[in-house]
């Protein structure tokens, strides 16, 4: 167990911070790279002004039509989304391995907050995966990959959670906390997930067109 | 109001172009030209939107065909679903009949009209996806047969409605008579060079609605514009070629629009009432030319009469009484943002405005745009049906008192036009040029 431990808490973690952020400027560098060859009108088309625009519109909850329409839609993946990157950064537990490895440190959240947030991103896994199975709109798109996708997102949290609250077994359970963590981070550049990297350009372009070239809103 | 009764029969819709189209079709031949499409036509943008799409379904609302139907095949996302998704998962080796689906629903089953990339968080361009399918599609051959007779019109004559030369001369002699009748020094200059405006309208008004030229040579007449209209072929700004992923042609058909503006040496382009045409000439065939913008001004008429409002060159002599509703033509609100202006205009000749709801940006197509409606009789049920979203919106606007629909859009008028005689909804239908042409104060200006 210990020396399974010492694998995933050590190498593990470097290779996955390496497929990520490998991974990650491999995706963007490579599109960058074929759009200029490929669709070089994406770059005539950019436009910072309206591609900011955009996006902000559609990161601040409730900024577009659709948003309002879906409210407990928008409420859930907000929230979700928020604490699905806020946790895992500001861990007082997370934090405390980052002093220990590199001596640094930042702000925490607290235990108990942690705890929370850590049950909304359990139960908004739930309601999307609820939400894939009954909608019929939802499920004509969806294919088995996007359970896994929910998968890999939802195990850390519930792992983590399981963890700190050491019940039973709670040595395997983190463990399979490290090791789901680290799938899940090295996942992102090469699944669905990469819609995280790529969400910035897609909605960027959209922008400027209808910014720049087509004088409309696009939210 | 009728059910649609669907389902599982738009399988059985018989057209020409589709299953005589299909039936020439080897599986080499499909695998070798939609894997040449993808890999030499496309790239970053559609390999991204395909992996970004985190299949949520949040776009179904935006689409009319969706919200009329309620089944996820029309959603947006399902779409694309049954298409390219298909066949980038099976690198091409899809069948014919798979072919003859995706030509249908690429053609007749979305308007281009570009609605849910504005519901997509993601702004994902669904229209864009479609239109690398229909490209795909024409190059295998397999077009809904009545679009495809309008391509054939375009390649033959410059033109969509197969006008002859001389006929176009002829009706565009015919209409200034008519006019001399009402206004005697009224003139449609020919082929003037150095004028201040090319008008160009798209080929149906020759063929069945000339009284929108006599129509506009009224307000050009009364506004005192300095104006002409071509003689030459390129006179056509409509474009179906651009629709059925012909784009060659579509380059050819501007370039011929473009380079007559330009012998002619006139300052710009104002085009007559047309959405599609205007996306033709101001976003996409121009890029197929090269010019990031169109290489010389282009004014749709929306703009055209705010400016003639605006300066004061048009009055109006009686407002119009019955009470109107309008609708925004994708093409130039999503794709041009000229909503505010035609409020304005509406506004100034129009007693009484009642909003319909969505608007602005946010409108609903009137689902016979992006070509389908000239996919001809075999689809127009599914095109109708498919709108009751339009029907439900106009029958709002008409509750709290609209008697009139104002479209400034031929397309739209065609599709509206199916959408009230099928609905029952009794509104009449008309362009902004019909109103501002009953309503004005005429004959003053007449300088040429
Ligand atoms: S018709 Fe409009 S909303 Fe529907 S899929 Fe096509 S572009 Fe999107
Ligand atoms: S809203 Fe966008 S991401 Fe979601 S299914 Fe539709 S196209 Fe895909
Ligand atoms: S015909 Fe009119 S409403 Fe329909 S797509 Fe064209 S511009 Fe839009």
């Amino acid at each position: 167990m210990q020396t399974l431990y010492n694998f995933v808490s050590g190498p593990l973690v470097w290779l996955s911070f390496m497929i990520f952020i490998g991974g990650s400027l491999y995706r963007l560098i490579s599109m960058a790279v074929l759009a200029k060859k490929k669709d070089p009108l994406v770059y005539v088309y950019m436009d910072w002004y309206y591609a900011l625009r955009s996006i902000f519109h559609w990161i601040i909850p409730f900024g577009s039509e659709n948003m309002k329409k879906r409210p407990v839609m928008t409420l859930v993946t907000f929230v979700f989304h928020i604490c699905l990157i806020g946790i895992p950064i500001f861990l007082f537990a997370h934090v405390i391995l980052w002093e220990e490895a590199w001596n640094i440190s930042w702000w925490f959240i607290s235990d108990p907050v942690a705890d929370i947030m850590t049950l909304a991103v359990i139960a908004s896994c739930i309601f999307f995966l609820v939400r894939r199975l009954v909608l019929p709109e939802v499920r004509y798109l969806t294919s088995y990959s996007d359970f896994v996708i929910l998968a890999i997102v939802a195990v850390p949290f519930i792992t983590g959670f399981w963890a700190y609250h050491q019940w039973f077994g709670y040595r395997l359970m983190l463990i399979l906390h490290i090791l789901s963590g680290e799938i899940m981070l090295a996942a992102i550049p090469f699944t669905r997930l990469s819609h995280a990297l790529f969400f910035p350009v897609t909605r960027g372009y959209m922008g400027s067109e209808f910014g720049a070239v087509k004088n409309a809103k696009d939210w | 109001m009728a059910e649609p009764a669907l389902k599982e029969e738009s399988r059985e819709i018989f057209d020409e172009g589709l299953n005589r189209g299909i039936e020439k079709l080897t599986s080499e031949k499909i695998e070798q030209v939609i894997n040449a499409v993808l890999e030499d036509e496309t790239g970053a943008r559609l390999k991204v939107y395909v992996d970004t799409c985190v299949h949520c379904g949040l776009c179904s609302e935006a689409c009319h065909f969706y919200v009329s139907f309620r089944e996820p095949r029309f959603s947006p996302a399902g779409k694309v679903k049954q298409t390219l998704w298909e066949m980038l998962k099976k690198k091409g080796k899809v069948s014919p009949e798979f072919i003859r689906r995706a030509s249908e629903i690429a053609s007749t089953e979305c308007n281009l009209c570009k609605r849910c990339s504005m519901y997509c968080p993601f702004g994902i361009d669904v229209a864009y996806l479609m239109l690398v399918v229909r490209r795909i599609c024409h190059k295998l051959g397999v077009t809904p047969q009545y679009i495809q007779d309008t391509a054939h019109s375009h390649s033959a004559t410059f033109n969509q409605m197969w006008v002859k030369d001389d006929e176009w001369i002829d009706t565009l002699m015919w209409q200034e008579e008519e006019a001399q009748d009402e206004i005697p020094d009224l003139r449609i200059p020919l082929d003037k060079e150095g004028a201040d405006v090319f008008y160009s309208v798209i080929g149906p008004e020759p063929k069945f609605r000339a009284q929108l030229i006599y129509q506009a040579a009224v307000i050009m007449d009364a506004a005192g514009i300095n104006w002409t209209m071509p003689a030459t072929p390129g006179w056509d700004n409509s474009d179906m070629c651009m629709y059925t992923g012909d784009n060659e042609m579509m380059g050819r058909l501007k370039k011929a629009h473009f380079e007559s503006a330009m012998r002619l040496k006139a300052k710009r382009i104002v085009m007559g009432e047309c959405g599609h045409a205007f996306r033709s000439i101001y976003d996409m065939g121009n890029r197929w030319l090269a010019w990031q913008m169109p290489p010389i001004p282009v004014t749709h008429a929306i703009e055209f009469y705010y400016e003639l409002f605006r300066e004061g060159k048009l009055k109006i002599a009686r407002k119009y009484e019955t009470p109107v509703t309008l609708h925004d033509p994708c093409n130039i609100v999503r794709g041009r943002g000229l909503h505010e202006m035609a409020r304005y205009v509406v506004n100034e000749v129009c007693e009484e405005f009642v909003e319909m709801h969505p608007n602005r940006e946010h409108n609903f197509c009137c689902s016979a745009g992006g070509g389908v409606i000239n996919c001809g009789p075999p689809f127009r049920n599914k095109r109708v049906e498919g709108n009751k979203a339009k029907a439900d919106q106009l029958f709002d606007a008409k509750a709290r008192g609209a008697k009139t629909l104002i479209a400034p859009c031929h397309n739209c008028h065609g599709g509206l036009e199916d959408i009230i005689h099928h609905y029952g909804l009794g509104l009449e239908l008309k362009f902004l040029g019909d109103i501002i042409y009953e309503c004005m104060e005429k004959g003053q200006g007449s300088e040429m």
